[in-house]
């Protein structure tokens, strides 16, 4: 039950968090200036990327209180940074980002990181 | 140019910290107010009126709201390890508030994520595609 609601919650994270970065690339850069803040809560509330991502992260959510009534909050956190290296591919191929060996080996560290407290 | 990218280093060093800040709190208060089971599918709708829980989740909309603004010109290929110190904050949140065990092997893990943390965020330039395209328009816009 456990590594069920874990790869859920992996599974609807990776497509949330893409789509959401999609979404705010789509919109471009945030200035917090109060009247540019309210425009642009107005906009994202109209982002087809953004509306999706939420869809998916409220799927990710509810997993992941269900997982937390079953581990610990030292379990339950780190194993779904696993998320990071499948994002991290999908932001090369999807969002075409360049990521430098710098931040492949950044994740690498972060997902080994992972493994270990996990374990 | 430089100027430009000094300005946008420092809005997403406060920004992250805002998005690490409220995700380690967020998580703390869920733990700390969530039940040992939840029974019944309406249980997962109650639970969330109980006050920790509440506040764990309004937390987590500010998480939610900070890591859009980030990523509104942030990579997330940047994003991610960066708010991955997180990670090794909420093991330590979890040691020293709740009173669960990290054995030696979760400290190694805590030290791998804060090693990625940092080469990730020391080495890199938050963006790498916004920085062509931008450069691009202004070449095109000067052009006309």
């Amino acid at each position: 039950m456990k590594w069920i609601l874990v790869g859920i919650i992996v599974a609807a994270t990776t497509v949330g968090e893409v789509l959401q970065a999609k979404g705010m690339r789509h919109h471009g850069e945030i200035r917090f200036r109060t009247g540019r803040l309210g425009r642009a809560v107005a906009l994202l509330a109209r982002n087809g990327y953004v509306l999706a991502s939420i869809a998916a992260m409220a799927v990710s959510f509810f997993a992941y209180l269900a997982l937390l009534t079953i581990s610990e909050l030292s379990f339950a956190v780190p194993v779904t940074a696993v998320t990071c290296v499948l994002e991290t591919i999908l932001a090369k191929h999807v969002l075409h980002e360049q990521v430098s060996w710098l931040r492949w080996m950044g994740a690498c560290l972060v997902v080994c990181g992972v493994a270990l407290v996990s374990l | 140019m430089t100027s430009e990218s000094a300005r946008l280093r420092w809005k997403t060093w406060i920004c992250a910290a805002v998005v690490v800040g409220s995700n380690v709190s967020g998580n703390f208060f869920l733990k700390k107010g969530m039940p040992a089971e939840l029974a019944t599918p309406l249980e997962y709708i109650t639970v969330l009126f109980r006050p920790m829980i509440s506040l764990g989740v309004l937390l987590l909309i500010v998480w939610l709201a900070s890591r859009m603004a980030l990523l509104s010109w942030a990579d997330l290929s940047y994003v991610l390890p960066v708010t991955s110190v997180g990670y090794a904050l909420v093991a330590i949140a979890g040691r020293v508030f709740l009173h669960e065990q990290i054995s030696g092997k979760r400290w190694v893990g805590i030290s791998l994520i804060m090693a990625g943390v940092a080469l990730v965020s020391g080495g890199t330039s938050p963006q790498t595609t916004k920085a062509a395209e931008r450069e691009h328009a202004h070449a095109a816009g000067a052009g006309r």
